[in-house]
């Protein structure tokens, strides 16, 4: 499955990346488990995207929760708590 | 129901003769202002800078607007955000709500922000002497948030919607 990744904030400076593309093996079929799967990366990624650390997630720019099941070509998005207004 | 992100400034006098226009019927607007101070946290901050999830965030404000729209009887609501560098003094936010009376208009619009500050995917970046910061949430926004869920489940029952 295809997904998009979209960074925002502090989370896309740590990353030095705002957007990807990611082709992402079967097993890996909730938003919870895309964060997972990246943080697998290790260094920055593993940091970045730790558990307990306050990060907001996105699936098809709607608030989405660990549990989100992903479809193809969705879009993903992490960021931290907003800050607006 | 306009919701508006943009980079440039907007004249407040010129919204609010827009949105009362709209309906004669109106007789409150209550707007809430949102401008840069010029001091956070201790620090003087020279310029801030906004970023935003473009497509998320109308659609967030959209949404916002329309749960306040269910809650309270309200005409219009509209909601203008800025983005990008923006100086002290400059304004950075405006809500503005009609309604025939006071008191809808009064609590949509206080509801509005505090929804807008938590889930609206808005992010502030302040220039300070010390270098520039992303701007940590609050928890009072959570709390201002957690008052409107306790205090407006269930619905009020509206005796008619004329």
């Amino acid at each position: 499955m295809k997904i998009q990744l979209r960074f925002f904030a502090s989370i896309r400076e740590a990353l030095n990346l705002s957007q990807e593309t990611l082709e992402v093996p079967a097993a890996v079929a909730t938003v919870g488990d895309v964060r997972a799967y990246l943080r697998a990366r290790g260094g920055v990624w593993a940091e970045v995207l730790a558990d307990g650390r306050a990060l907001r997630m996105a699936f098809n720019q709607e608030l989405a929760s660990a549990d989100t099941v992903l479809a193809d070509n969705g879009e993903v998005a992490f960021f931290p708590p907003v800050t607006g207004g | 129901m306009p919701i508006r992100v943009q980079t440039e400034d907007f004249d407040l006098a010129v919204e609010l003769a827009q949105l009362r226009q709209a309906n004669p019927k109106i007789g409150a607007v209550v707007t809430f202002l949102g401008t840069v101070r010029d001091l956070n946290d201790g620090s003087s901050i020279a310029q801030m800078e906004l970023e935003h999830y473009p497509g998320m965030t109308e659609k967030a404000l959209s949404t916002i607007v329309d749960q306040a729209r269910q809650r309270w009887e309200i005409f219009d609501a509209l909601v203008i955000h800025r983005i990008g560098p923006l100086l002290p003094q400059d304004q950075i936010v405006l809500v503005a709500v009609s309604s025939a009376h006071r008191g809808d208009a009064f609590a949509a619009c206080e509801f509005i922000i505090d929804y807008l500050k938590t889930e609206a995917p808005f992010w502030k970046k302040e220039h300070t002497p010390q270098g520039a910061r992303w701007v940590d949430a609050r928890t009072s926004d959570d709390e201002a948030l957690a008052k409107w869920e306790q205090d407006a489940l269930p619905l009020p029952i509206r005796e008619s919607k004329k």
